[in-house]
């Protein structure tokens, strides 16, 4: 860490950290609830625990990633941010809006619109807060002696995530057209500005880790977000195959769509041939195993697993099925969750002074959230095919279907706790780390990332 | 070789490019032809107080809807031709929580009379959509005889 102010970060990832502990917590619920145990369902209905699984899942990556720009701007533009005091308020303003809004879904106070379940009232003081915010990442970028590429993509990332935010706010008499826009925020956010939020945190993280020179890698960020932008925008059309609108989408989002794993593949080989170039050791192993392994599974679950039901034809009998939630988790885990523990596992030695990266937990963590969340996308693809052949293909009723595959819950629970014990040894080494310190302070040449 | 300029220039034109197309495409989609396809001289206010409900009581964490929503609990597109409008009404103006074959529980809404129609009101429209073939037909060569 080079500059004080960058402390702040710390505090945004511990609230992710406490964020994702709730989402798995409700994502068990729903597990059970599937498999026929459905206990709770007096206190927390199926619906309560689902709004608060996704809810959560975005608040802790928006935290995250919150996190990352008041990290990462600071060094990158060399200059403190310019107000702690403001961005702890916009950090506690933050869990008290997620907090409030978890609170109420389980008072019944929501919207019933996948993602967007926080209300309109509340979603006016996200929108405060996500400008406070901005106003502290830009005007520190604005005040600082340097603007990078990598600090620029990743600020444009953030501000666009912001206004796309809004069309999710209007009110529609028609269930197409309320569908038809909370696309524009859910899909224009995870396959398109995100990887912007993503790709400007793999920037610097592969500058930092591996020493290859900046001009090349932000090079190549130019072109995968590009890649990104071309292919993502008008692949939206994958969700308007089958909700009332015109038949052209069949065709412009089924190319486009289809062309969208080339920005995830770009972004895997390139973060893998700037490690392969790289011919330097950064002592941080956990760091670069985050990010290189963000970049590979983001190409599976995004890319192949989104592509493998994108095509209308296809996603003709998979829309609405347990097939989107196989693709849903290992998208979210690859490109996001998993850059967020990147920059979390990268920054928290230097923020804190210790160096904790190389013992045996934290390579435990990667592994085993790693392939229990693979063998969870497993559980959900054999519960989705065997849906959509039984209910779509042979047109058996929902509920006898559902009995069916009960089974395959069991074994999502199963893959779901040993993915929980990755991430229980992500946290306890997060706990062990302490807390951030002035001690950490440190010049250009000492903090390692340019070892020989 | 690609320089950055070229690379930025790639970014920031294709960017506009697609951006500008899809903005038209969804004016083309939301003026032209969604009224159309949805027939949205039906909405009447029962229609739309029917939506309202199905919103404020997050019906979408657990059923689907137009293939939208959570998996948990039977796909409503169709439910008005498949159920009818008597066994609508039981279901949301039932005291007790309604149980599906799987033993899954619904919440017991205990909706009143009026508020049970404007969701079949709500149901119906949504059943007459255009929605370009989905939800697909059961293949006629897996069917029992
Ligand atoms: C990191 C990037 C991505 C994330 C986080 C992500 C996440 C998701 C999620 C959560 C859904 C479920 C929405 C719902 O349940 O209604 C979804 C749907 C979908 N995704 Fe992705 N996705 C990503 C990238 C992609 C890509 C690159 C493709 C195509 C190649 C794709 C294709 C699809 C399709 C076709 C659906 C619609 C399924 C349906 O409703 O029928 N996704 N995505
Ligand atoms: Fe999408």
């Amino acid at each position: 860490m080079r500059y004080k102010s960058q402390k702040v970060a710390y505090w945004f990832f511990a609230l992710s950290m406490l964020l994702l502990t709730l989402q798995i917590t409700y994502g068990f619920i729903m597990g059970f609830a599937h498999m026929g145990f459905d206990g709770l369902h007096d206190f927390i209905p199926f619906n309560a625990a689902r709004a608060t699984h996704n809810n959560l899942l975005v608040v802790w990556l928006l935290s995250g990633f919150m996190g990352a720009a008041y990290y990462i701007i600071p060094e990158e533009s060399k200059h403190e941010l310019i107000s702690v005091k403001l961005a702890y308020v916009q950090l506690i303003s933050l869990a008290v809006v997620g907090v409030t809004a978890i609170i109420g879904f389980h008072l019944n106070w929501w919207e019933g619109r996948k993602f967007l379940e926080i209300p309109r009232e509340l979603d006016f003081l996200v929108v405060i807060n996500v400008l406070l915010f901005l106003g502290l990442i830009i005007g520190t970028l604005y005040k600082g002696s340097q603007k990078t590429t990598t600090s620029l993509v990743l600020t444009m990332g953030l501000f666009f995530a912001a206004i796309l935010y809004l069309p999710g706010m209007i009110w529609f008499d028609s269930q197409t057209l309320d569908s038809f826009f909370r696309w524009y925020v859910v899909h224009l956010w995870v396959e398109g500005v995100w990887e912007l939020i993503m790709g400007g945190i793999l920037a610097y993280l592969l500058i930092k880790l591996t020493g290859v020179d900046r001009e090349v890698i932000e090079k190549w960020l130019y072109v995968i977000v590009g890649l990104t932008f071309l292919s993502g925008v008008l692949g939206t059309g994958h969700h308007y195959y089958y909700i009332g609108a015109p038949k052209y989408w069949l065709i412009v989002g089924g190319i486009f769509s289809a062309l969208e794993p080339l920005a995830f593949l770009a972004m895997a080989l390139f973060a893998i041939n700037m490690y392969r170039k790289s011919g330097r050791s950064h002592p941080n192993k956990s760091a670069l195993y985050w990010t290189i392994g963000s970049a590979v599974m983001s190409f599976v679950g995004a890319g192949l697993l989104g592509a493998a039901h994108t095509l209308p034809q296809v996603n003709l009998y998979t829309h609405g099925t347990l097939v989107t939630a196989m693709h849903g988790h290992l998208a979210f885990w690859g490109a996001y969750a998993m850059m967020v523990l990147a920059i979390i596992s990268y920054a928290l030695p230097n923020l804190t002074g210790r160096k904790l990266y190389d013992n045996a937990a934290s390579m435990y963590a990667f592994w085993l959230s790693n392939i229990g969340m693979v063998c969870m996308t497993c559980a959900f693809a054999v519960a989705g095919i065997a849906q959509v052949y039984m209910e779509r293909k042979i047109g058996l009723d929902f509920m006898q279907v559902q009995q069916e595959i009960e089974v395959h819950f069991f074994g999502l629970v199963l893959a779901a706790t040993l993915f929980t014990i990755g991430i229980c040894l992500f946290i306890y080494n997060f706990v062990k780390y302490g807390q951030p310190t002035d001690e950490a302070l440190i010049t250009d040449t000492e903090q390692g990332e340019v070892m020989a | 070789m690609l320089s950055k300029e070229q690379a930025r220039f790639f970014f920031l034109g294709g960017t506009f490019v697609v951006s500008v197309v899809f903005l038209a495409m969804t004016w083309h989609s939301i003026v032209k032809e969604i009224p159309k396809q949805t027939h949205e001289e039906n909405i009447t206010p029962e229609v739309i107080a029917g939506k309202r409900l199905f919103d404020e009581n997050n019906c979408m964490g657990c059923h689907t809807i137009l293939g939208e929503g959570a998996y948990y609990a039977p796909e409503l597109t169709k439910v008005y031709e498949r159920k009818g409008e008597g066994y609508i009404k039981a279901v949301l103006m039932s005291p007790v929580a309604w149980r599906g074959a799987a033993q899954r529980k619904m919440v017991a809404y205990e909706m009143t009379e009026e508020e049970a129609n404007n969701m079949v009101a709500f149901f119906k429209w949504v059943n007459e959509m255009d929605l370009n073939g989905f939800p697909p037909e059961p293949d006629e060569s897996l069917q029992p005889d």
